[in-house]
């Protein structure tokens, strides 16, 4: 992909952002921020090139030591976020 | 990507934007608690693809490694998060904050070091220089999002005092180092030498740390908003290095999300982002002479009988809880207080200001945790216009978003900020453990001394009890 074609990508993607993060309901407020942890640890992708590449045992094992951290935030992010959302009820029907 | 000897098939770009695509669907799940669990588990189902796609195309070689790097990794993270305590989830979200920030800095670094099987530079290792650039910035962003994190989380988890810290000359330091970093940046693009990588991700780790030491713990919610959104550039600027569609997507996300948060609590406390990162707010109990200059005034105590009988006979109670309550443990007893009231037939409803808690949303977990339904629980600009036909408005761990100054008096530092009209209600019945303590913002509050107020003088949770007690009779 070239540079413009990749910017466009991430132009558009900060407007879906902005739109769809101002129709969060402010109660969930914490779960988002929860979420979005979980997910910017996406960033999993490129620790797991660098972990699996050959050519430099120091970019390897910074890469497995960058997968572990983005593990700790994947996995911990959204367990928290399952966690916190299965708290959340509405009134007891009577 | 002319340099690859072989590009990726398409179904391997296809499957990454599956996953950016999931991933706004997750967070397009929490416009509503009814749809929020399902939003995770998109989440989840986007992440596995981007971490299989990846994991399918680039040589399975190391798997017994990186299988190993994830069961460490995920197992600690899962039991994190099982544990942690509702009351404490800033700092958890701080650390994990943190985390992205270093991963980004540890990837960036190792595509530095092995930019061929990155596919950002030729045969002769030469790294192009678009890739520089944006390799640089996502290594610095990194860095400062660890730093800074590290930093509010030892605030927020009282390790480190959440006074601001003052060094003389911060703003002349904050901005050389920044300059040496946007300098270093482009430097790097004519000179890829160790040096140059290893001075920038020093300096950016060191303005990280800079920029959050001056900031008090009044203002701690607009800062781990604030470095949530960090999280996301860094990750953003990884997807551009590594053009990966799903890295971008999500980090445009992220950064995006952080920074609307930041913007709703600065807006909450009527601060200015600027004023915010300059930092010293909370620094001196400053307004003390305003208190002290005070002439005593007359205030009414009431005990726990008859706040109970007060609020049986009410119509409509209004609960405004702050953090206080937290700190007190007395959610729990709060909900059994609103059980008993709705049972004795009243109508009982829960005001949260945006800071009420310890970061956006943190009250509404706490309210939920103890089980109160979300239904009952109301925004600010929800419930201000129905404290006139309130019986009584409960005030419990909260003080300066109930302080008429922040709505008349242009002096108070509160001033402009939205505060609820608690003054309209027919009684108001403010839980405070002394009259001598003030909020936050040190400033005294004309609530306490309206006529229609009762100050119950108690821990809240003893005092809440006591209420229970005297309303199961």
């Amino acid at each position: 992909m070239d540079f413009v074609s990749i910017l466009s990508v991430f132009v558009m993607a900060c407007f879906v952002g902005y739109y769809v993060v101002w129709s969060v309901t402010p109660a969930l407020h914490t779960p988002l921020m929860a979420v979005t942890n979980a997910i910017s640890s996406v960033i999993v992708v490129g620790a797991l090139v660098a972990g699996a590449a050959e050519g430099s045992v120091v970019s390897k094992w910074l890469g497995l030591g960058a997968v572990v951290l983005a593990s700790v935030n994947i996995f911990g992010g959204f367990a928290v976020t399952e966690r916190m959302l299965a708290m959340y009820k509405k009134k007891e029907k009577k | 990507m002319e340099h690859l000897a072989s590009a990726p098939p398409a179904w391997v770009g296809l499957a990454y934007l599956a996953a950016g695509v999931l991933f706004i669907m997750a967070l397009r799940g929490l416009s509503s608690p009814a749809t929020s669990r399902a939003g995770n588990r998109y989440g989840i189902i986007g992440m596995t693809i981007a971490m299989v796609t990846t994991l399918l195309t680039h040589g399975a070689a190391s798997l017994p490694e990186i299988a190993g790097a994830i069961a460490i990794g995920g197992g600690a993270g899962f039991v994190t998060a099982r544990r942690i305590k509702m009351t404490d989830m800033p700092q958890l979200v701080a650390a994990f904050h943190s985390l992205v920030g270093m991963a980004a800095v540890l990837v960036g670094i190792a595509a530095y070091l092995n930019p061929i099987a990155f596919g950002i530079a030729g045969a002769d290792g030469v790294i192009e220089v678009q890739s520089r650039i944006e390799m640089g910035l996502g290594i610095a962003i990194g860095a400062i999002t660890f730093s800074g994190s590290v930093i509010a989380f030892l605030k927020l988890n009282g390790n480190m005092s959440g006074s601001p810290i003052m060094l003389p000359g911060r703003h002349v330091i904050n901005l050389g180092t920044l300059v040496g970093i946007l300098g270093l940046t482009a430097y790097f693009t004519v000179d890829q030498s160790p040096w140059v990588i290893t001075v920038i991700t020093a300096l950016s780790f060191l303005i990280g740390f800079l920029l959050i030491i001056p900031i008090g713990g009044a203002d701690m919610p607009v800062v781990v908003s604030m470095l949530n959104s960090y999280s996301g550039w860094a990750a953003a600027a990884m997807g551009f290095t590594l053009h990966n569609t799903a890295m971008i997507i999500t980090g445009a996300l992220v950064g995006s999300s952080g920074a609307i948060l930041s913007y709703i609590m600065c807006k909450a406390m009527n601060r200015s982002f600027i004023s915010v990162i300059a930092g010293g707010f909370g620094a001196a109990p400053e307004a003390s002479s305003g208190g002290a200059a005070k002439v005593q005034r007359p205030w009414k105590r009431g005990a726990a009988e008859d706040a109970a009988y007060l609020m049986k006979e009410a119509e409509t109670v209004i609960i405004i809880p702050g953090y206080g309550m937290a700190v007190a443990q007395a959610q729990h007893v709060l909900r059994e207080m609103g059980d008993l009231l709705k049972k004795a037939g009243v109508n009982v409803k829960y005001a949260i200001h945006p800071v009420a808690g310890r970061m956006p949303g943190h009250m509404n977990v706490l309210l939920a945790e103890a089980n109160v339904p979300y239904d009952e629980v109301f925004e600010l600009e929800d419930i201000n216009g129905e404290f006139a036909q309130a019986d009584v408005a409960f005030i419990i761990g909260a003080n300066d978003v109930v302080n008429p100054a922040a709505k008349t008096d242009k002096s108070s530092p509160i001033y402009g900020m939205p505060v609820f009209d608690v003054d309209k209600a027919k009684t108001v019945m403010f839980i405070k453990r002394s009259m001598g303590g003030v909020g936050y913002a040190g400033v005294d509050n004309d609530v306490f001394y309206m006529d229609q107020t009762m100050m119950l003088l108690a821990d809240a949770k003893k005092m809440v009890e006591d209420i229970n007690k005297a309303l199961a009779h």
